[in-house]
Order: C-alpha cells, then sequence, then structure tokens
C-alpha cells in the first residue's frame, strides 16, 4: 500500500447524503473478478444526468469527493472503495460514514476523514463558487484545508489513531498479524474441542 | 461490574490486546460466496500464502446464480466466470464448497444455519453485510469487506476496535399479525439508517423472547440497516433446540459441554450497555417503507409522508428524493399504492417458515391480474423441504413462480430484476436507489404484507383479503 500523507487535489460537492453502495457501484459491476477497472460503474446511475457533478468537466480531476452525511451505507462490496479509486479519488470527506465501508477504505489506502456538518457545507459552496478549485486532505496534521484569505476554510477531521499510522507507514495489515503468529497459535491451541467446524480431519 | 453478552464473547476470541491498537479477534466461522473473494484469493496467490484454517471456512454460491435453469451452466458468461473462479478457488485452497446443484447450496446466511455451524457465542464473518443474521444465535457477526476477507484467510483473525454496546428491549407481545420484520423496520424508521452505528445491538425483552430462531434471524438480518457493526440475541431453549438436530451441531458429550457454555452467553443483571433503547411492541403495525433507504417507513394504514413533516434539512432532501425517485404523492394512503411484482425470498425471509406463512395467506386465492409474484428459497434445502410440504404447488395453483435457491431479486445481479419504474413489494432488506435493478421501485414489507399484497395488487395486509372476500359476498 502507497503512504498517505497529504494530498491536494480538485474538490467535488456531492451534494447528497445517504449515498449507498448501491449508488456508488451498482451490484451489476461486481461480477468481475479483477481489483481495477472499475470506474465506468461509479455512480453510475447518476452519470447519465448531465447536471450530475462528475459530468462538468470542472471536476473531471477531482480527486478529494466531498459528500452528505452517511456517505458509504449498505453493503460490504470493497468494489466501492476501489470505484472511487480507479476513478482517481484520493480522500472522501463526510459528516458521517457507513461503517464497513470506511473500514474497507483504510485497508485499502483510500482516506475517509470525517468533519462536521457544517464543514461539509462550507466546503460545498466554496466549491460550487469555484469549480476546479483544489482541496487539501493533510492526514500528518488532520486537517482539511480550502481556498484562501479571509474565507478559507481550515478545519481537523476524525480519523482513528491506528488506521492514519497505517496509512501513514503504507502498511499491510496481513503483514503486521502474520507478526502475531505465535499468539494465534497458542489461542488456537486453547480452543475447546466442540467448536463447529466444516472440514473434519 | 458484569459483563453483557456482546463483551463477553468479545473477550472469549482476543488473540492480542494492546493499547492503542485494535483487538486481534479469532475467527471460529468464516463464509465465503463468489462475489467479494476472487480478489482476496488472488492477493493470497499473489503474496504466497495459504488459507490457514480451510476447516473455519465455508463456501456457497448465491448472489450470481440463476434461479431458472439452474440445472444448466449459467448464461451470462460474466456470471459464470466468477462462479466457476469459487470453484476453483475453493479447490486450490482445499476449501469446502456448495455448489449450485448441491442441497446445501443457498444464500450464505440461510446454510450457515441450516447446518448447525452458526452456534452461540462464536465470532462469525462474510463478506455481506447481512452477516449480521449470524447474531440470532448469540454470536458476534459481521460484514466485512474484501481485503479483511483475504486477512481472515490468511490468518483466521481481524484486527477489530471494540464496538460500543447497546441494548434495544422490546417489552410486551408483537400483536397478531405483526411480524419481526414489522419490528425491525418499524425500529429503523424511529432510529434512522445511522443510528446504530458503532454499537453492537443486544436485542431483548419479551418480545425478542417470543420469537422463533427464523425470526430472530430477520431481526439480526437487518441491524446493518440502520448502520449498527452487528446485532445479537441471547441463546436460549429456543435456539438449542433449533440446533440439536443440526447435522454440524456438537453430539453426545461435547453438546453438553457447549450447551453449558452457551448457557453462560447472557448479558449480566449488573451490566451497563453505552446506550439503551425501549419499545412497546404493542406499538408496532404491519410496516412498509416508502422512501429508498430503509429507514423511510410508515405503517401500512398510514399515508406517504410529506417533505415537510421532517424538521431535520437534510431528512427533508432526502425525502423529496425519494417521492421522485419512486414516484409517489404525499398524503397517498399505502394501502392503494399499486405494486407490478412482489418477491418473497432472501437472506432476511427465505427460510422455511417464511414460505409456509406466505402460502398460508396466499392459499385458495389468485396472484392478482398485472402483478407478479417470485417465490425464492433462501436454500436448495428450503427448496426441497418446501416442496415435500406441497408449498410450491399453493404458489403455482396461485400463479406465483417457484424458483431455485439464491439472492435473486434481493439485489438483482442475476437475470431476476425489476424493470425501470417497476415497482415491488419485497421481503428483502434493502429499498435503495436501483437495488433490484435499474430504475426499479421497491417498498420493503413482512413475508404476510408481501403475499396479501400479490392477491390485491396493491399494498396490503392478510386482514384485507378476509374483508374483500366478505363484502363481495364470501368466497
Ligand atoms: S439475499 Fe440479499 S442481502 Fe442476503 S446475502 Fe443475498 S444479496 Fe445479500
Amino acid at each position: 500500500m502507497e503512504k498517505f500523507t497529504s494530498h491536494t487535489g480538485v474538490g467535488v460537492p456531492l451534494r447528497r447524503s445517504d449515498v449507498d453502495t448501491d449508488q456508488i457501484i451498482p451490484a451489476e459491476y461486481l461480477k468481475r473478478v479483477t481489483r481495477s477497472g472499475f470506474e465506468d460503474g461509479l455512480f453510475s446511475a447518476w452519470r447519465n444526468d448531465p447536471t450530475f457533478v462528475l459530468n462538468n468537466p470542472a471536476y473531471a480531476e477531482g480527486s478529494v469527493l466531498i459528500a452528505g452525511p452517511n456517505f458509504g451505507t449498505g453493503s460490504s462490496r470493497e468494489h466501492a472503495v476501489w470505484a472511487l479509486q480507479n476513478y482517481g479519488f484520493k480522500a472522501v470527506i463526510s459528516p458521517r460514514f457507513g461503517d464497513i465501508f470506511r473500514g474497507n477504505s483504510g485497508k485499502a489506502g483510500l482516506l475517509t476523514g470525517k468533519v462536521d456538518e457544517k464543514v461539509v457545507q462550507r466546503l460545498w459552496d466554496y466549491l460550487d463558487e469555484n469549480p476546479g478549485a483544489t482541496v487539501t486532505v493533510d492526514l500528518e496534521s488532520r486537517t482539511v484545508r480550502a481556498g484562501e484569505g479571509p474565507d478559507a476554510i481550515e478545519d481537523s477531521f476524525d480519523i482513528d489513531d491506528y488506521t492514519r499510522w497505517r496509512l501513514l507507514e503504507g502498511l499491510d495489515d496481513i503483514g503486521i498479524t502474520l507478526g502475531h503468529e505465535a499468539d494465534i497459535a497458542s489461542y488456537e491451541a486453547n480452543r475447546p474441542s466442540w467448536k463447529a467446524v466444516t472440514i473434519r480431519g | 461490574m458484569g459483563k453483557t453478552l456482546s463483551e463477553k464473547v468479545w473477550d472469549e476470541h482476543v488473540v492480542r490486546s494492546v493499547e492503542g491498537e485494535p483487538d486481534l479477534l479469532f475467527i471460529d466461522l468464516h463464509l465465503i460466496h463468489e462475489v467479494t473473494s476472487p480478489q482476496a484469493f488472488d492477493g493470497l496467490r499473489i503474496a504466497g500464502r495459504q488459507v490457514r484454517r480451510p476447516d473455519l471456512t465455508l463456501a456457497t454460491e448465491d448472489h450470481n446464480v440463476p434461479t431458472l435453469d439452474w440445472d444448466k451452466p449459467i448464461a451470462d458468461p460474466v456470471s459464470r466466470t466468477q462462479v466457476e473462479t469459487l470453484r476453483r478457488n475453493c479447490e486450490e485452497f482445499g476449501v469446502r464448497l456448495h455448489p449450485l446443484g448441491d442441497i446445501e447450496q443457498g444464500i450464505v446466511h440461510v446454510v450457515g444455519p441450516q447446518l448447525g455451524l452458526t452456534q452461540p457465542g462464536m465470532t462469525i464473518v462474510c463478506g455481506d453485510s447481512h452477516t449480521s443474521t449470524h447474531g440470532a444465535f448469540g454470536s458476534i457477526a459481521h460484514g466485512i469487506g474484501t481485503s479483511e476477507v483475504e486477512h481472515v484467510l490468511a490468518t483466521q483473525t481481524l484486527p477489530q476496535a471494540r464496538p460500543k454496546t447497546m441494548a434495544v428491549t422490546v417489552n410486551g407481545t408483537l400483536p397478531d399479525g405483526v411480524t419481526a420484520k414489522d419490528l425491525i423496520l418499524y425500529l429503523i424508521t424511529q432510529e434512522g439508517t445511522g443510528g446504530g452505528q458503532g454499537y453492537i445491538v443486544e436485542y431483548r425483552g419479551q418480545a425478542i423472547r417470543e420469537l422463533s430462531m427464523e425470526a430472530r434471524m430477520t431481526v439480526c438480518n437487518m441491524s446493518i440497516e440502520w448502520g449498527a457493526k452487528a446485532g445479537m440475541i441471547a441463546p436460549d431453549e429456543v435456539t438449542f433446540a433449533y440446533l440439536e438436530d443440526k447435522p454440524e451441531a456438537p453430539k453426545g458429550a461435547e453438546w453438553d459441554a457447549a450447551v453449558a457454555h452457551w448457557k453462560t452467553l447472557v448479558s449480566d443483571d449488573d451490566a451497563e450497555f453505552d446506550k439503551e433503547i425501549v419499545i412497546d411492541a404493542a406499538d408496532i403495525t404491519p410496516w412498509v417503507t416508502w422512501g429508498t433507504n430503509p429507514g423511510q417507513g410508515a405503517p401500512l394504514g398510514g399515508t406517504v409522508p410529506s417533505p415537510a413533516d421532517f424538521e431535520d434539512a437534510i431528512d427533508k432532501v432526502a425525502a423529496e428524493n425519494a417521492l421522485r425517485y419512486m414516484d409517489l404523492e404525499a398524503g397517498t394512503p399505502l394501502r392503494e399504492v399499486t405494486i407490478d411484482t412482489v418477491f418473497v425470498g432472501s437472506c432476511t425471509n427465505g427460510r422455511l417458515e417464511d414460505l409456509r406463512e406466505a402460502a398460508s395467506v396466499i392459499k385458495g386465492h389468485k396472484v392478482a391480474d398485472g402483478t407478479r409474484m417470485l417465490v425464492v428459497p433462501g436454500s436448495a434445502r428450503v427448496r426441497l423441504e418446501a416442496e415435500a410440504e406441497g408449498l410450491d404447488l399453493v404458489f403455482k395453483e396461485a400463479g406465483a413462480e417457484w424458483r431455485g435457491a439464491g439472492c435473486s431479486m434481493c439485489l438483482g445481479m442475476n437475470p431476476d430484476t425489476l424493470a425501470p419504474g417497476e415497482r415491488s413489494a419485497s421481503t428483502s432488506n434493502r429499498n435503495f436507489e436501483g437495488r433490484q435493478g435499474k430504475g426499479g421501485r421497491t417498498h420493503l414489507v413482512s413475508v404476510p404484507v408481501a403475499a396479501a399484497t400479490a392477491v390485491r395488487g396493491t399494498l396490503s395486509t392478510p386482514a384485507d383479503l378476509v374483508s374483500t372476500s366478505s363484502t363481495n359476498g364470501g368466497n
């Protein structure tokens, strides 16, 4: 996994709440067995709508998504994270995320910053007035920034310490866990014999 | 201070716990299916890793499989590739698989319990958010993403931050005609789709104790729909009776040892929850959704709400968007909403008890003109058991379609989808835009409401059938 310290890129105002994973990528795209190429399915139901934000050329290079509350609720499909990443998004900012989506993002290297609803509103307004403007997401200082001068927006975002550390270091979870192999083996040695198994030896 | 049920189960699975890091939890059962596993197996191959515990892993084919011609090769080449990839991966890594055509094939959350592999006090994960279903047995069960699937395959553990605990107590008895599905839809409407976020929820109280195992699974299944990490119900005699003769349940002395332990899996009297909600079963009536998330629900006897009814600005906009998408007019009585397709099935309501209930409502009636009804058993075993009882004939005589087992129209990955603009009454768990097919409109309902709706062609309860036939002079 690549290290994530800070990212500055075009902010995309997605003025919607409760964007569930079926909206992010519908089930019809989930039949693939690869991890790439999901960008065509991203928000696919909305992409035919000429007024949809991603169809505005100003946001063509968008890499920081600013979404309403409850982003990524619904299914466990990590394809939702891959679709955002394949499209070019590096970070999503929202007042509240679906738990599984947020966990998946952390594993796959997509930063999810949780901010106050007011901050989202200000970012939306700023980006609507300045289409194509950039937003900076700084993981080291846990801040999101946009604009300059007296109206500049700067606020902190929430992300748990462990995920932050892993993203900053670019660490693979499985590698970390396999470092605790001895703990796993000793736990296994003490499991009761009546515990269910799928294959009997 | 005592411990809650979830704290007890959690503590029994901690492999490693260090301040400032998530706990490393041991996973007792890992369920897999064709959609969220291919990239995980690929990851193992690339890293040269093995499946650590094939004997704690079980695979089945469900999301993608056809429910017609299921005994022939899968027609859609992309779906076929995905299913074949699962078969190859299971073969290569030594994982037990129940493929299409096998009696234990079916929706992963129906298969675990019917085999008796889902037992109290376990940690159960699956790359599917409705893994919360298994919490009905007093397990910590939740959905995971593909990176985590790979993690569990490689290590049989998962790093997890300890969630907060919540108790939802349902006092009293559910009124006649009100089901577990109504209970959970009611709760989600009250609490919103984010209300359970960050919590493992324990459902308790008299109304919960009075539910069958199947109905408890319906409640826990939809925990994720109000954002909860997992939902649990303490195991009791109902649980033990359900498990006792299941093929993979412990036998003899092992059974006694298991039950002795399972009986300790209750929240202590002095345990403290981070949050508590109390509801009165008497307040619950048949419940349906009118919008595009499971929290947008209302009593079936009521009307479509108006955006003006919502105080919160975001809820107002969400209601406006939902009504536009659903093509509904505020103030319309829900009973007047015309339904094109009725879907009975899914891991929420596709078990034998559900099919029996649907059959008992529809028996002697016909599916309304202009309405189609799809009945999709949750597993091949459920299908065969239903057929042995003649339930298939009841459905066919009524004019409903009787299908093979799978997820089917719950998510429309296979050919069972709604056409754009089509409206369904569905016993599944999600009414998201396009969930059952692009442009499709979903009303989530209980099984008896689904069956009665099929007969009348508009959202209805079984009580409506009785009154129509009596005003028509009997029959
Ligand atoms: S029936 Fe629906 S909710 Fe259940 S596992 Fe299948 S797709 Fe998921």
